[in-house]
């Protein structure tokens, strides 16, 4: 489970962020995050990840507060979090296997369990028999569900994408929703920042609105609600 | 920290993978080192040989007491006395007037047997050579010396001794703040190197941080790069100063006749050096990668 509490973030430079955020996010659950750009969304999935502190308020996840964790407990914060980009945040001198088992060798996983669980996850995605090609090789949503399988091969609860289908055809992007259901449907929670207005009023799902760093609106099966 | 012997491996390889893909980079590193230890290796063999010369021109510095003509039996024994008395003198040898003579007539060779008129009505004096405890301590027996009864006068390098001790401190603190000097140098470019590798594999760590790698695991690989390249910057270091010091050592010393301008023998002289310019190899590395490394894991 999330909840933030009273959550304000200012930046170094003097732009506040997140103006007083309150939310709590159950486990298992699927959310939208949208608004307009500048809104602090980002900002928002980087408090989850604690890749951004709070300037204050609270952040709990399954228990702990992010606003109090110590810089050395980040890395077993984020081995129990996916997290998910636009630009998929690939390694281009490795291939896809290698890719997603690098998320594992880091953090010291055996040999013989990388293995299982990566051909595990890649055949999730729909990747497996291109697991000796290149990204290069790759077309832009085959990159996204190679960066989805490294986020979930050590099987977190949550799992956070900014952005994902952001880079994306609509194709590409449907294909991409597909996964994140199939991950929604065993239980893992999923927090997900778009832009994308098709996909959330057809997916229905919960949907918090940020704007100017305030949530505005909160539905479960909501709509976009804004015109692009 | 326990580590499996797989990470370690893996350390290994990436430090490995590293430095072939950093080609120039690596090569200008290393370079780097390479000039540094070549300087600091010359610097350490010379420095040490100056002192090994040193310690035996120090331990040569002896005190000639030239006794008064007038002087006594008695007054001879009690000047003995009273020297050995002074807390800085290890030894004194009585050399009479003739065998000061003798030594004179050999040291001049063919044209000492003038000196043999002498023999007859002997100018000299009769003589006791000082060795002070510690050879710094020269001047200060023998200004005590000076003071004493049936002293004629005192002789100790006058000058010499003072200005060669003093020379030798100056010329060791030169080199080592050269050597100092030298090692930062080295070390900020290896830092230097180490940061634009880091940069290059930036996409690599954020990744690591993403998905929960410590940063003590983060931080491995860098630290055997630097230490690789430090190690490796001081191979060719040690190679060239030990030829250029066996040669040299075989064929230079035994010209050098003059008993105390002998060379320290290459083993395990050499050893010592090689061991030294390995260790600072490593530590430069090392020190230089960390250095970039911790600013960059700070963020
Ligand atoms: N690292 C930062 N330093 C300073 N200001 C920042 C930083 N990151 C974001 N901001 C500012 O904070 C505000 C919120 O940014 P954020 O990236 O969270 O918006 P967003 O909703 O994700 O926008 P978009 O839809 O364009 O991605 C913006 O005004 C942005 O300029
Ligand atoms: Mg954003």
């Amino acid at each position: 489970m999330i909840e933030m509490k009273d959550v304000y973030k200012t930046y170094p430079n003097g732009v506040i962020a997140l103006n007083g955020i309150n939310v709590r996010i159950k486990q298992g659950e699927f959310v939208y995050v949208v608004g307009p750009s500048g809104a602090g969304k980002s900002t928002f999935i980087k408090m989850m990840y604690r890749e951004e502190k709070p300037t204050s308020g609270s952040i709990m996840i399954n228990g702990v507060n992010l606003a109090h964790l110590k810089d050395n407990k980040v890395p077993i914060l984020r081995r129990n979090i996916g997290v998910i980009f636009q630009d998929f945040k690939l390694l281009p001198k490795l291939t896809v296997y290698e890719n997603v088992a690098f998320a594992l060798e880091v953090i010291e996983e055996s040999p013989r369990l990388i293995k299982k669980k990566v051909m595990e996850v890649l055949d999730l995605v729909g990747l497996k028999h291109k697991a000796r090609f290149y990204p290069d090789e790759l077309s832009g949503g085959e990159q996204q569900r190679v960066s989805i399988a490294r986020s979930i091969v050590n099987s977190p609860k949550i799992v956070i994408a900014d952005e994902p289908t952001g880079n994306l055809d609509p194709d590409n992007s449907w294909g991409i929703m597909e996964i994140f259901e199939t991950i929604n449907d065993r239980g893992t929670t999923i927090v997900m920042a778009t832009h994308n207005r098709e996909i959330v009023n057809t997916i229905k799902k919960r949907v918090i609105a940020i704007e100017s760093g305030k949530i505005v609106r909160d539905e479960a099966r909501g709509e976009y609600g804004y015109e692009v | 920290m326990a580590m499996r012997f797989n990470t370690l491996r893996r350390h290994m390889r990436e430090s490995f993978k590293s430095i072939g893909r950093n080609g120039w980079m690596t090569f200008a590193s290393i370079s780097a080192v390479t000039v540094t230890l070549l300087l600091v290796g010359v610097f350490l063999v010379i420095m040490f040989n100056m002192n090994h010369f040193a310690s035996k021109i120090e331990n040569d510095v002896e005190i000639r007491v030239y006794i008064d003509l007038t002087a006594t039996e008695q007054d001879k024994q009690a000047l003995k006395a009273q020297i050995e008395a002074v807390p800085e003198v290890k030894e004194v040898e009585y050399s009479s007037k003739e065998q000061e003579l003798k030594n004179l007539i050999k040291s001049f060779g063919e044209e000492g047997s003038s000196f043999r008129l002498f023999e007859q009505d002997n100018p000299l004096s009769d003589v006791y050579v000082v060795k002070a405890k510690q050879p710094e301590d020269t001047v200060k027996a023998a200004k005590k010396i000076e003071t004493f009864k049936s002293v004629h006068k005192v002789k100790y390098g006058q000058g010499q001794v003072e200005k060669l001790f003093k020379t030798l401190g100056i010329a060791r603190n030169i080199g080592l703040g050269l050597i100092i000097g030298l090692l930062f140098t080295a070390m900020f470019l290896i830092s230097n190197t180490i940061k634009i590798t880091i940069f290059a594999r930036r996409r690599e760590i954020e990744i690591m941080r993403l998905v929960g790698a410590t940063n003590g695991f983060i931080r491995w690989p860098f630290f055997l790069e630097g230490l690789w390249l430090g190690v490796m910057g001081a191979i060719i270091p040690i190679v060239l100063i030990s030829l250029v010091y066996y040669n040299i050592y075989e064929f230079a010393n035994p010209k050098l006749t003059v008993p105390f301008l002998q060379l320290l023998p290459f083993h395990p002289f050499m050893w010592k050096i090689s061991i030294v310019l390995l260790v600072l190899g490593g530590c430069i590395g090392v020190w230089g990668s960390m250095m970039s490394v911790r600013r960059f894991l700070k963020a």
